[in-house]
């Protein structure tokens, strides 16, 4: 008698060529059904599916004179923001019924390394190489500066907005995480919490589906999970100042041989994503059984060779359980396909 | 001028040889991989940026300093600057960078760093040369 196994597996579903140089990053379109990458090119490539296909939909140019950093479609979808190395991050609509660059948001003195929306659309963040972070708001496709915070030491990477709350978390060159958020009183905006325990660089973090947890990753090859507890914590870990203090409560050390440049947490299947400069996309699932407060993870998949060179982007399709994308500086984009069993 | 280098009379290293072309290296059917000899030669003559030198002139490189691995892409370069403080250490190992950049693959990945304690500020160094 055969005996059937059923395998977990990791499929490419489709290798995206377009961009000429490094690509540095993708993002889905919160409905799924597109997905925006940006590179070294200066341009924004749209693809979308047809039939089985992933297609070049749109390609957008002419909005940066230098790199694009970063992406970020807005909650609605109807904007998409991007962060380029020309100090200046731009954003498109489509209003005219093409995507077209009609607000370009100038003040870093520096490269801007990263945007990010607020899911309610009216919050904008970009953080720069100047070490600052700044918070824009939104109002009839206006921005207006709200805040130009100067927490950091050091270059800052990565802004990422709270899944549901106007919090706002960025990862920078200082080996930090740091929390912000508006000072209701006066409405000025402050760094509430600082995650300190990675010993380099802090490249990407990801907030979990409920947005109490942040998964962040490091030049010094950890992912580290890190937890919320908030005032009057069960747990009775003390709060000064009425502030949530954010402890580590996991680090993921040994599997990564490289810096680890991003990291995605996926808000349905709850599993981890790593891009690595190894080359390899790593998958981590929260083990079941364990305590919420000690939890452990485990590597249940590990591509190797996912790209020809350092991977520096990994995402989560926000509807498609299971689908990713990835971009590498082997100029090429990657949709993916994970299979697993719960 | 004189006075504002840092370095104002730094010693003089020997150059090493031409490299000797073997029978192998010449037939075009044969394939040969990268050696710590090659990657040498690509970076030994950049020039210092504040002496009319070459980099292995004032032994800021050396071929024993630097490490192939052609199966698993890796090529590991540590360098030497000639005084502890050298403000141009960082200068000096983008130099080696961009000059590997430019003349090897790219599947290579290219780790530069300085001589464990040669240099001051080491680590922060090291650091940005991750880029």
């Amino acid at each position: 008698m055969m005996l059937q196994v059923a395998m977990d597996t990791l499929e490419l579903k489709q290798t995206l060529t377009g961009h000429r140089g490094r690509v540095w990053n993708v993002c889905w379109h919160p409905k799924g059904a597109y997905l925006a990458s940006c590179g070294e090119d200066k341009t924004i490539i749209i693809w979308g599916l047809e039939g089985l296909k992933w297609v070049t939909k749109m390609i957008l140019t002419e909005g940066h004179s230098r790199t694009i950093r970063e992406l970020a479609w807005s909650p609605c979808g109807n904007y998409i923001a991007s962060a380029s190395f020309d100090a200046t991050t731009a954003v498109w609509d489509r209003k005219s019924g093409q995507f077209e660059c009609n607000a370009t948001l100038e003040g870093h003195e520096n490269e801007v390394k990263s945007v990010s929306w607020s899911i309610s659309g009216q919050l904008l963040a970009t953080c720069s190489r100047d070490k600052s972070v700044w918070v824009w708001e939104v109002n009839d496709d206006e921005y207006e500066c709200a805040a130009v915070i100067n927490a950091h030491t050091q270059d800052v990477k990565k802004v990422r907005w709270h899944p549901y709350e106007e919090i706002l978390a960025s990862a920078s060159y200082d080996n930090t995480v740091k929390i912000f958020k508006e000072d209701a009183a006066d409405s000025d905006w402050s760094c509430v919490a600082t995650l300190s325990s990675h010993t380099s660089t802090v490249w990407s973090l990801s907030w979990d589906k409920i947005g109490n947890r942040i998964a962040t990753c490091s030049d010094d090859k950890t992912v580290k999970i890190w937890r919320e507890y908030k005032p009057e914590n069960e747990t009775g870990i003390p709060t000064p100042n009425n502030e949530s203090v954010w402890k580590c409560i996991c680090t993921l050390s040994g599997y990564h041989t490289r810096t680890i440049y991003d990291i995605d947490w996926c808000k349905i299947t709850g599993l981890l994503v790593t891009a690595c400069g190894d080359d390899i996309i790593r998958i981590f699932k929260e083990d079941s059984d364990c305590d919420p407060h000690q939890p452990s993870f485990t590597m249940i998949y590990s591509m190797d060779n996912a790209h020809a060179q350092d991977v520096n982007c990994v995402q989560w399709n926000p509807t498609i359980p299971g689908q990713f994308a990835s971009a590498s500086d082997d100029s090429l984009v990657k949709i993916w396909f994970y299979n697993y069993k719960e | 001028m004189n006075e504002n280098l840092e370095n104002i009379n730094p010693k003089l290293y020997k150059r090493l040889n031409d490299r000797e072309i073997t029978v192998d290296e010449q037939d075009e059917d044969v394939a040969d991989g990268f050696d710590a000899r090659e990657i040498f030669d690509i970076i030994r003559n950049i020039n210092d940026p504040e002496h009319p030198l070459t980099l292995e002139e004032l032994n800021v490189v050396e071929q024993d300093l630097i490490e192939v691995d052609d199966k698993k892409n890796r090529v590991d370069i540590k360098f030497t600057p000639t005084i502890p403080h050298c403000s141009m250490a960082t200068l000096i190992g983008l130099s080696i960078r961009v000059q590997l950049l430019r003349a090897i693959p790219a599947r290579f990945k290219v780790s530069v760093e300085i001589s464990p304690g040669t240099h001051v500020s080491e680590e922060a160094v090291n650091k940005w040369l991750q880029l």
